[in-house]
């Protein structure tokens, strides 16, 4: 049997409750009911998840979803050894066995027949059929799974299909308002409230231009790096240039924009 | 004043006098004045050919008026450019005298001080003189190409209009802009003239683009996410120009159809301090004061204040909105006091001058600047004042009346009712014209109230879509000609759907053969991909051969397994077709012309490529001079192929010449916008291009290249079909290896398909 305790998330990672979306999460934990979290990159969603695992003292399997990513690759597969071959479990079988919350991020950007195999997972069935195996897993009654989920790549591509969005509750994250995110960057780094209240200032500027060369925002893990390089030392300008500007975009429009944003704010 | 002769003189001006040996009695008036200041600035030999100079032009046999312009200026051209220059600038009148141009040679040497002081040295001064002549010599007009024998036509305007090109070009830019217009209007006087006038459009869009300076054009979309990104706002911005209001300037300024910015702004050297402030940002200062306006200005009543106290209110309701904008940036601070200018406190003498400007700019400056100098109590209280009122919060226009009214009282002297008004340093550039902030009780008596309710005379009706100005490449300058070339797009008129079906019809067995060449190209669905080692499926074949290696104890091959991948077909194709008068010509041992062969061709390729199911369009174009290229659309991209289109391409007719870059860059402004992963333009003609009014052939064929080039960085891949058998000599020029000569044009019909098919398999 898989160790279950390596998969615990054993100190408490912070977070800043928004409104009343941990109430709502534990209550659709208690029901078992799969959960999408929504929201553009770098708002809190993986963030949010791993403090609820902690909440809920139940353990935590992360897949990042990429497109090579194939049906085996989250059920399980036979691998070959010395005596034939032997079958190991994938992440979400190893989840459905010992009851962990199953964390699928970012799945569309998982292939779509992939995605389909987690169906009979999320309604009433609670079962993952191991076709190559011949089992019928039924999953472990502590045993959740929850999505995460980016709709800002305006792909006709990468969207999930209906037929898997509606096996979902779903959560909607943002960036959070810059009086409250100024006191998480502030919180996460130690750094003072004046300072962050203006790298949010320079988030918001480029917010403001998504859509108009801009794929995303800055989001709040970059200004949460921004604030780490100039706790350590580096001067807020180039702190800035290095952590919110360049990393966004290769457009000199754009770039030059923000970095006059930022000698706007830093008087 | 004959007998002025009579009067003392002194002997040395006598000598000179004599030295000088001019009768007329114009030049006397003013010869000791000229001779005063020559003196203090020439030296002893440079007085001597200043006299022998003048005694020159005074027998050329123009009059006086050369004498005496040379006279007066040439002391202050000295003083600017050395006294050195005098022997070029004597050879080159001499050059004028000789040629027909003696006309010239007075507004040359009446600008010659406003020249010599922008070019400031003796080299900038021999470029200045050698481009003169340079520019004489090309475009005075000879007969039978012996003997010069008409005057330049533009060269008398274009030294009128020198001190203003100086101000705004450079040597060079000069060089290229002069360049510009002798290539273009060399043999036409009448447009010459125009040109060097600066009259005509294009002459001003050529020294925009010579000019320095940041272009608004340029930085548009950066001071719109400037805008978006810092202010939350987007607004359009029209440009206005500086160059032609020498009197007044005008102002930014903004009202319900955008904010209105001049055309370009230098970099701006801060006095006193070796910073500069770049042009992009001047824009963001002129930018922020009036988003400043527009969030946080409420408009008051104007009646009831004087001009003066108007004035004082617009100063504090801009320092107001400054406030309020470095409030949320402060890094604005810095660049609002850059820009602001800093009068000097003792500057206005109240006695002399009326000093009310300069009074507000220094409130201004003392509100703006926490470390000002000034000393005066009434500024410090003011200042004082301001800041104790937004301290509270944002205050507001209403309150910033009160305050100026207040200020205005206390402050008003007797000479502010002075003519004479004291200006300088009391401009702040980047401030607008404040129209907004004004509302009027009594309507009518405002200047606006003349330009409502006019009445816009119906004139005749369109007829196509307004035209669409294009650049022209000009290979010898490798410059474009700005939006020479207007294309004038119109739906192409019907024809009889039934005569393309009848030619279908007639090809039919050619159809049928095509047919399956069409199936083979339409787009398979899934491809599998077999020896992955990840992949969706097991492949047992090779699972199979692997596990035999592997019990037999040789190394299994871990590809084992494939996948599937899609293969979709993605091409927009836009089909262009040459409508030019040649294709009436008959095809040698044929009855139909080429133009019959080609609507066949044409109708064949477009059922092919319906079939295939690739969105495509297909236009015409002909051209009668550059004013007058015709873009005849025969099917858009979301039109069907039915018989709307049929028609259109029934009726198919050839007229006028080729100027085939304009329609390629215009059809690519549609391809451009389609969603596929290829585009692929097709152009069918059947000769080089050309146009009537165009006498250098190789022109046309260089631009149409450069469309080509644009074409491909545009992701757009042209693609021609000449039907000229002599075509090698150019279609490789324009189109590099992208072409195709086909030689048996009775065989396009069948050809043409066929090659598409081969381009896009």
């Amino acid at each position: 049997m898989t160790d279950k305790d390596q998969y615990k998330v054993h100190n408490e990672p912070f977070y800043q409750v928004q409104s009343n979306e941990v109430a709502l999460y534990q209550a659709a934990y208690a029901a078992r009911l799969p959960v999408m979290v929504k929201g553009p990159t770098g708002c809190g969603k993986s963030r949010f998840i791993e403090y609820m695992a902690w909440k809920l003292d139940k353990p935590l399997i992360t897949v990042a979803c990429n497109e090579d990513m194939t049906a085996s690759d989250l059920v399980g597969r036979y691998l070959l050894d010395a005596n034939g071959t032997r079958w190991l479990d994938g992440p979400l079988t190893t989840a459905a066995r010992i009851g962990a919350i199953c964390y699928l991020d970012e799945i569309v950007e998982a292939r779509q027949d992939t995605t389909v195999v987690i169906h009979p997972l999320t309604d009433h069935r609670r079962t993952l059929p191991l076709d190559k195996k011949g089992e019928l897993l039924a999953a472990h009654p502590d045993f959740q799974l929850v999505i995460s989920y980016n709709p800002g790549y305006q792909n006709l591509m990468k969207d999930l299909k209906q037929s898997t969005k509606q096996r979902f509750t779903a959560f909607e994250f943002d960036y959070p308002e810059a009086q409250l995110e100024t006191a998480i960057v502030a919180k996460e780094t130690g750094m003072d409230e004046a300072m962050t209240a203006k790298l949010v200032k320079i988030g918001t500027a480029a917010r403001n231009l998504k859509g108009h060369g801009l794929d995303e925002g800055i989001s709040t893990r970059l200004l949460v790096y921004a604030a780490t390089l100039i706790k350590g030392g580096v001067t807020p300008r180039d702190a800035c240039r290095m952590a919110l500007v360049r990393p966004i975009t290769d457009d000199a429009d754009i770039r030059d924009t923000l970095d006059h944003a930022i000698d706007a704010v830093f008087a | 004043m004959a007998e002025a002769s009579t009067e003392y003189e002194h002997p040395l001006m006598k000598v000179y006098r004599e030295q000088l040996n001019c009768g007329f009695p114009q030049v006397r008036d003013v010869f000791d004045d000229c001779m005063a200041e020559a003196l203090s600035i020439l030296s002893k030999e440079g007085v001597d050919a200043y006299l022998e100079a003048a005694g020159f032009l005074c027998r050329m046999g123009h009059g006086a008026e050369p004498v005496l312009a040379f006279l007066e200026k040439w002391p202050a051209v000295a003083e600017a450019v050395g006294e050195a220059a005098l022997a070029p600038v004597m050879d080159g009148i001499r050059t004028m005298y000789k040629s027909p141009n003696g006309k010239a040679i007075l507004p040359f040497l009446q600008t010659l001080a406003a020249a010599a002081r922008r070019l400031r040295s003796a080299e900038q001064m021999q470029c200045y003189l050698d481009l003169i002549l340079n520019f004489m010599a090309r475009t005075t007009g000879s007969i039978h190409g012996i003997h010069q024998t008409f005057p330049s036509p533009g060269l008398p305007e274009f030294f009128r209009q020198i001190p203003l090109l100086l101000g705004q070009l450079s040597i060079n830019g000069l060089k290229n802009w002069v360049e510009y217009g002798v290539r273009n209007y060399g043999d036409h006087p009448e447009r010459q003239e125009d040109y060097f006038r600066l009259q005509s459009s294009d002459s001003r869009a050529v020294i925009q683009r010579e000019r320095s300076g940041t272009l608004l054009i340029d930085h548009e979309r950066k001071l719109d996410l400037y805008l978006r990104g810092l202010w939350r706002d987007s607004d359009h911005f029209v440009p206005y120009s500086l160059h032609f209001d020498i009197l007044r300037k005008p102002v930014p300024y903004y009202d319900q159809l955008g904010i209105r910015l001049p055309d370009v702004y230098d970099d701006f050297a801060v006095p006193g301090s070796p910073l500069s402030i770049s042009g992009l940002d001047r824009y963001r200062a002129v930018l922020a004061h009036i988003v400043g306006h527009k969030r946080w200005t409420t408009a008051v009543f104007a009646d009831n204040l004087s001009p003066f106290q108007r004035m004082a209110v617009e100063l504090l309701e801009d320092s107001r909105v400054e406030a309020l904008a470095i409030r949320e940036y402060p890094g604005l601070r810095r660049l609002f006091q850059a820009l602001h200018p800093v009068p000097a406190e003792s500057a206005c003498d109240p006695k002399t001058a009326s000093c009310l400007r300069h009074r507000l700019t220094m409130l201004s400056r003392a509100i703006l600047d926490p470390a000002h100098s000034y000393k005066n109590p009434d500024i410090i209280e003011f200042a004082k004042r301001f800041h104790d009122l937004m301290a509270q919060g944002e205050s507001g226009t209403q309150e910033m009346v009160d305050l100026a009214v207040a200020f205005g009282a206390k402050t008003r002297l007797q000479s502010d009712q002075l003519p004479n008004i004291h200006f300088p340093d009391t401009v702040v550039d980047y401030r607008d014209d404040n129209r907004q902030m004004w509302k009027f009780i009594e309507e009518g008596d405002e200047e606006e109230a003349f330009d409502q309710d006019r009445k816009v005379e119906l004139t005749e009706e369109l007829k196509g879509l307004p035209p669409r100005h294009y650049p022209e490449w000009d290979y010898t300058s490798q410059t474009y000609r700005p939006d020479w070339v207007s294309v004038y797009e119109a739906l192409h008129p019907p024809g009889n759907a039934a005569d393309i079906d009848r030619l279908l019809a007639k090809n039919d067995a050619l159809a049928k053969r095509l047919k399956r060449l069409l199936d083979l190209l339409k787009p398979q669905d899934k491809v599998r991909i077999r020896y992955q080692e990840e992949g969706s499926e097991l492949d047992l074949d090779v699972a199979l051969r692997s596990l035999i290696d592997f019990k037999g104890g040789a190394m299994p091959d871990p590809r084992i397994n494939m996948s599937h991948k899609t293969s979709g077909r993605d091409i927009a194709v836009m089909l262009l077709l040459d409508l030019s008068e040649s294709l009436n010509e008959k095809v040698a041992g044929s009855e139909q012309t080429i133009l019959e062969l080609s609507q066949e061709a044409v109708s064949l390729l477009a059922w092919a490529i319906d079939q295939l199911g690739d969105p495509f369009a297909i236009g015409g174009f002909h051209s009668n001079t550059r004013h007058d290229v015709r873009y005849l659309h025969i099917k858009g991209y979301s039109e069907k192929w039915d018989d709307d289109v049929k028609g259109r391409l029934a009726a198919m007719d050839a007229q006028y010449s080729t100027r085939m870059g304009a329609a390629m860059r215009h059809a690519a402004h549609y391809l451009e916008n389609q969603k596929a992963d290829k585009k692929l333009m097709l152009i069918l003609t059947d000769g080089e291009p050309a146009d009537v009014d165009t006498k250098d052939g190789r022109t046309l064929i260089e631009d149409a290249r450069r469309a080509v080039k644009e074409l491909d960085t545009k992701g757009i891949y042209a693609y021609c079909i000449n039907l000229d058998p002599k075509a090698d000599e150019y279609v490789s020029d324009i189109f590099g290896k992208q072409y195709t000569v086909i030689d048996n044009i009775q065989r396009l019909p069948e050809r043409l398909p066929e090659l598409f098919m081969a381009l896009t398999k």
